[in-house]
């Protein structure tokens, strides 16, 4: 069973389990495979957590993606833009997100790349909502791709979302009060920010990806623990459940293939 | 009774070189694009323009019309880059006051009720307060903590986009979101609004119309009655945004004479001519509805 199933399932009910402890909050999944895994998480792993349909309705049942034929939203609320900010603020949010820089941090960079600002040698989309997100509520990625050129060395090279870093610490506050980043998923395996102070823990591989692997394609040091489980495998009743969340098969070209 | 019925031309005669605009809706939604193309026909330059962003500030930028651009996003959503905004920015074009988006919404509130800034923990720890020397960090009379002091974005101009609208300036936003746009009329010192329909005042009559109107009549300056006027954006549940326009639009980009070439066929003529060149109003009803 579990060597038929493919990478992509396989990390999107790893991800789903991300807003597992939440209650409820609102799980907000930016891009195919977070929506997909809030929407699993919300049908099977905690059915209490909160979504949207990505547009201005929190719906009481997950949307599926894609073309939806004849399937009709069940509406909860209004959840226009601006509402979302108010959530965001009162903290009862989850989101989970791609950023196209990770640091040791956890700060997180979608703005632009380059090493100067004012004429960036990539411009991207803008900040977006990372800087608010972060510091009001808790967060998880998603990096579909895992290589250096995303884990990056140094700092990122516009820090939009904050992280656990000591050094950006505002008067006041502590870091734990500031920064919740939970997991991290990509096509290597699952990451945390359980190793000492912080520091970016490996919690679990896919299949056929070796510790060393992952450090190799990470730009700063990751924190080993003594046992890393392989990262779990779907059950035949979570991969019926995203064949319906998913009925065009999308998710199938989702890490690029 | 006041008539606030005006033309696209008389709203961009309002408008001076240096001011700051506002332009409602968000990404390549409800945008005041028919009102855009008018100030790109104008010589209005050195603008300070304060927006969500989509094909609005790719267009204001291409035209060279931006002087600084304050921003939290400038996407085409299902093109995830705008491209004539990238080239501004990478080429040092203009300058930027790039703030997170709920934090503009802040600023927008801070205008709206005229106080100099709303204290927000958004921007504490990243880039922004870095990047951004205007928007400072403050003591707390509350507390011993540090907090953000977003500062009032307050406008001179609000162009927005909706789809019905009567002479006295009451309008109505069907679709399931105002995005900030109630915001925006009350940051404004002026806001001009262009309709899909204008309306007879009765129209609002009903409950259901009157609750889709999120500002007061006295925020609206002006009318503008632009059938199709947020093309190539959508105006849900009207229409979805334009996607084969925006190819066409953002393909050109990668040519040299790509935006000249867009403003040759696009905003060189009436808006009659270009909704005729896209095809026409009857066609743009049926751009159908994104779906997340």
């Amino acid at each position: 069973m579990s060597s038929e199933v493919s990478l992509v399932d396989r990390i999107i009910c790893a991800a789903a389990q991300a807003w597992k402890d939440d209650g409820e909050v609102l799980a907000t999944g930016i891009g195919l495979v977070p929506r997909l895994a809030a929407s699993l998480c919300m049908k099977s792993v905690n059915t209490d957590i909160m979504m949207t349909d990505s547009e201005a309705w929190i719906v009481s049942e997950p949307v599926p993606v894609g073309p939806r034929g004849d399937y009709k939203i069940k509406r909860e609320t209004w959840m226009g833009f601006s509402r979302i900010f108010d959530n965001v603020w009162g903290g009862k949010r989850h989101a989970m997100v791609g950023p196209v820089q990770v640091d040791r941090f956890g700060q997180a960079n979608i703005s632009m790349v380059g090493g100067d600002y004012a004429r960036p040698k990539s411009m991207m989309l803008g900040v977006r909502g990372f800087p608010g997100n972060s510091i009001n509520h808790a967060n998880s990625f998603f990096v579909p791709n895992h290589s250096k050129k995303v884990f990056v060395e140094g700092e990122v090279d516009m820090v939009a979302s904050v992280g656990y870093n000591p050094a950006r610490l505002p008067k006041g506050w502590a870091l734990e009060e500031m920064t919740d980043i939970r997991f991290i998923f990509t096509n290597l395996c699952v990451l945390d920010f359980g190793g000492p102070d912080h520091q970016v823990r490996l919690v679990s591989l896919h299949p056929g990806v070796t510790a060393a692997m992952v450090q190799e394609n990470t730009g700063f040091p990751i924190f080993l623990p003594e046992s890393v489980q392989t990262t779990a495998a779907p059950s035949a009743a979570q991969l019926a459940q995203l064949a319906e969340l998913d009925p065009h098969n999308l998710r199938a070209s989702a890490l690029g293939a | 009774m006041v008539n606030k019925v005006m033309s696209a031309k008389d709203v961009v005669a309002s408008i001076q070189d240096g001011m700051t605009i506002g332009i409602g809706g968000w990404g390549p939604r409800r945008k005041p694009m028919a009102l855009v193309r008018e100030l790109l026909r104008s010589d209005v330059k050195d603008l300070t323009v304060v927006s969500y962003g989509g094909a609005d500030v790719g267009m204001l930028c291409a035209a060279g019309k931006v002087k600084k651009l304050i921003f939290a996003f400038v996407t085409l959503d299902f093109i995830p880059l705008e491209p004539y905004f990238r080239k501004a920015r990478q080429n040092g074009d203009i300058e930027v006051v790039e703030v997170d988006e709920g934090q503009m919404l802040l600023g927008l509130k801070a205008a709206a009720m005229r106080v100099p800034y709303i204290p927000t923990r958004i921007g504490l720890g990243t880039d922004l307060v870095k990047h951004n020397p205007q928007i400072k960090v403050i003591d707390s009379p509350y507390d011993s903590k540090e907090w953000v002091a977003m500062p009032a974005l307050n406008l001179d101009v609000a162009l927005l986009h909706v789809d019905k609208a009567d002479a006295r300036g009451v309008c109505q936003i069907s679709g399931p979101d105002m995005y900030m746009d109630d915001l925006y009329a009350r940051a404004a010192k002026k806001t001009f609004v262009s309709c899909d329909e204008l309306v007879e005042t009765s129209a609002f009559d009903s409950a259901e119309n009157s609750r889709l109107v999120f500002w007061e009549r006295s925020e609206t300056t002006g009318v503008v009655h632009l059938p199709c006027g947020a093309h190539p954006t959508s105006c849900g549940p009207a229409y979805g945004f334009d996607t084969k326009h925006f190819k066409e639009y953002a393909t050109g980009a990668k040519e040299e004479s790509g935006w000249s070439d867009y403003v040759a066929k696009y905003v060189n003529c009436t808006e009659q001519e270009y909704l005729d060149k896209v095809g026409g109003a009857d066609a743009i009803k049926r751009l159908p509805l994104p779906v997340f």
